[in-house]
């Protein structure tokens, strides 16, 4: 990045001071993956050496397709397990946490396609989504008096996030029953449930129609609102702008540019990945 | 054309031992597919459990019939489950089915091996284990009850099965209706999604398994009770796909499902047998089409042609609904 035109650039207060680089450390990480390997046979997907999600912010991860974001994301959230490196939340290693308690920890994901769990009730997938329940235990589930209180509470709570997401009208359909941008707007809300800390979105606007576009993104800008930090993966570059405060990009498996939205148009790196390298230079098959 | 026998056996199969037996294994294999998802084809082997925990405590191992019931209800079955579920339930849901079938076979055949007579009694299976049952019979023996259906012993097998049905829909009823329910349901629907939002599906899953297979036991303890005998023979893996036709008959997934498929499947098979029988033996039924000796094979072409047309017009079953069904093509 050439100094010149650096200086217009707006930067999220959060991110004064941190450098444009891959791998900047953060004022304060909620999120640090550092040494993250994961290969699939030959082929290997993901090689971050180190990333830190600063707390509070929206992070957007974006690079081109085959880059390893969905990889990536995966072993952030901890659905998967990489070869080799740590990934710690809230200064916790995610390698000794089963993926189900990430959740209880304070991290939600939703998924690219969206799993709305479509033979269930809009509410029911709601009230799914809280979690510390006693009614789940078995042998308390014909027990109705010992779990109907806290059940009255939840259903309270899943009312409050479906009037705000406007899916209340929906509230006794099938989840199956939406449309698409529903659907997303559900996913979201369920994950609200959780009470997280840490909200991760993996392509939030994939199959979404520009009519529901603008209140999907008002919505993720009220999660940070609320304090809450976001990390999203996208390939909608007019999101990214909107949006987020910081991006990060990957291409090829590694983290090749960090930086405020503004500055990634003008990164040669991200430009040399999304349009191909050195296409006056001879091929370099050297690498790996 | 014996009317009375017709109507008798017809309403016996409606709500007679056949129908308790199958219709508890039919509510195992709706928690097992029905709300989680998971496909067992092998309740069978959790019906034997039942009925070899039972006829092992007492006949081989000298127990009395109490430590016969936990045995056979509770130890085996949940054996069982941890033996099948613990390496398969991570895996995707083909790996359990393999899994199962393979297990109920494996059962059979090795209760069936005259190496093990002394333990399982071989292929002659074991006998004189339910004594302790029938002295708590409050019928008369060689009276005939319940407009003259059953008699004595019959009649009290009958009543503890209904009883035993009863509570066995009435606590799934009541599970799922409760978080518990829900979360089983979350898993059979998307298992990531219910992974996602906190929930160890895993163990669920093994829950799940493991409260299917004792509801399963339960058929099996009392069909052997009600037989006094556990052989090998009796549970072939015919034993599994009568479960699973009663419970698509019914409806998966839904309280009733079972209940009302197991009674539905025995009616026919009563009715098909005896109506059958007594054309051929009337000459209604012309010796090229059919003769008596093929009757028994005849009305399970019937229960297939049933199930053919139920699959064409009515696949969500007597009990489903069509709206449910309707979305999994979304």
């Amino acid at each position: 990045m050439t100094a010149e035109n650096t200086a217009d650039i707006p930067v999220a207060p959060a991110f004064a001071g941190v450098p444009w680089e891959p791998g900047a450390a953060k004022p304060d990480p909620i999120l640090v993956a550092t040494g993250v390997r994961r290969s699939f046979g030959g082929l290997t997907a993901v090689d971050v050496d180190h990333l830190e999600v600063q707390r509070g912010q929206i992070t957007a991860l974006i690079g081109p397709n085959g880059a390893g974001k969905t990889t990536f994301f995966n072993l952030l959230t901890n659905f998967d397990t990489p070869d080799v490196g740590t990934r710690t939340f809230e200064r916790r290693e995610l390698s000794r946490v089963a993926a189900h308690r990430v959740a209880n920890l304070g991290m939600v994901r939703t998924f690219q396609l969206t799993k709305s769990l479509s033979k269930m009730t809009v509410i029911d997938n709601m009230l799914l989504g809280a979690t510390g329940q006693s009614g789940e235990r078995m042998w308390r589930s014909f027990l109705p008096f010992t779990w109907r209180r806290q059940e009255a509470e939840i259903t309270a709570r899943a009312e409050a996030l479906l009037e705000r997401f406007k899916l209340s009208h929906m509230r006794d359909e099938f989840a199956g029953t939406l449309s698409g941008g529903q659907r997303k707007l559900l996913e979201m809300a369920r994950a609200l449930m959780v009470e997280p800390n840490m909200v991760m979105l993996d392509e939030p606007m994939a199959g979404v129609n520009p009519a529901l576009k603008q209140s999907l993104l008002d919505h993720v800008k009220g999660l940070r609102d609320e304090g809450m930090t976001v990390l999203f993966v996208e390939h909608d570059m007019d999101m990214v702008q909107e949006i987020s405060d910081w991006v990060v990009v990957m291409a090829e498996g590694r983290i090749i540019a960090e930086g405020p939205p503004a500055s990634i148009g003008q990164n040669q790196a991200v430009v040399d990945a999304y349009l191909g390298a050195h296409h006056d230079a001879a091929l370099d098959l050297g690498e790996d | 054309m014996d009317w009375g026998g017709i109507i008798e056996n017809t309403f016996r199969g409606l709500i007679g031992e056949q129908f308790i037996y199958f219709g508890l294994a039919a509510i195992g294999l709706n928690m097992h597919f029905g709300y989680t998802g998971l496909l067992n084809f092998g309740q069978a082997v959790f019906m034997a459990a039942g009925a070899y925990g039972l006829s092992m405590a007492v006949a081989t191992l000298g127990l009395n019939f109490w430590w016969g019931l936990l045995l056979g209800i509770v130890v085996f079955p949940l054996i069982l489950a941890a033996i099948m579920g613990v390496p398969t339930l991570r895996l995707r849901a083909d790996y359990l089915a393999i899994v199962t079938i393979a297990a109920s076979e494996m059962f059979r055949i090795i209760a069936r091996s005259p190496s093990l007579d002394r333990w399982t009694g071989s292929s002659d299976g074991l006998t004189a284990f339910a004594k302790t049952f029938y002295e708590f019979s409050p019928y008369d023996t060689q009276e005939r009850y319940f407009f003259g259906l059953f008699i004595g012993n019959q009649m009290w097998v009958v009543t503890v099965g209904w009883v035993v049905l009863a509570l066995v829909v009435g606590a799934v009823y009541l599970m799922m209706r409760s978080p518990w329910g829900r979360v089983l349901k979350a898993i059979r629907e998307d298992e990531d999604a219910a992974r996602s939002l906190g929930k160890n599906a895993y163990w669920f899953k093994m829950q799940a398994l493991a409260l299917g297979g004792v509801f399963g036991a339960l058929g099996g303890m009392l069909r052997a009770i009600g037989t006094q005998s556990a052989q090998p023979q009796s549970f072939i893996t015919d034993v599994t796909f009568f479960a699973w036709v009663a419970l698509i008959l019914g409806g998966a997934a839904k309280v009733g499902g079972p209940v009302v498929g197991a009674a539905v499947l025995y009616a026919i098979l009563n009715f098909t047998d005896i109506f059958l029988r007594n054309s051929v033996a009337d000459g209604w039924m012309p010796e090229w089409l059919m003769t008596g000796t093929q009757v028994g094979q005849v009305r399970f072409m019937l229960i297939g042609l049933a199930l053919i047309l139920l699959a064409a017009f009515r696949p969500q079953g007597i009990f489903g609904s069509k709206e449910e069904m309707a979305l999994d093509d979304r």
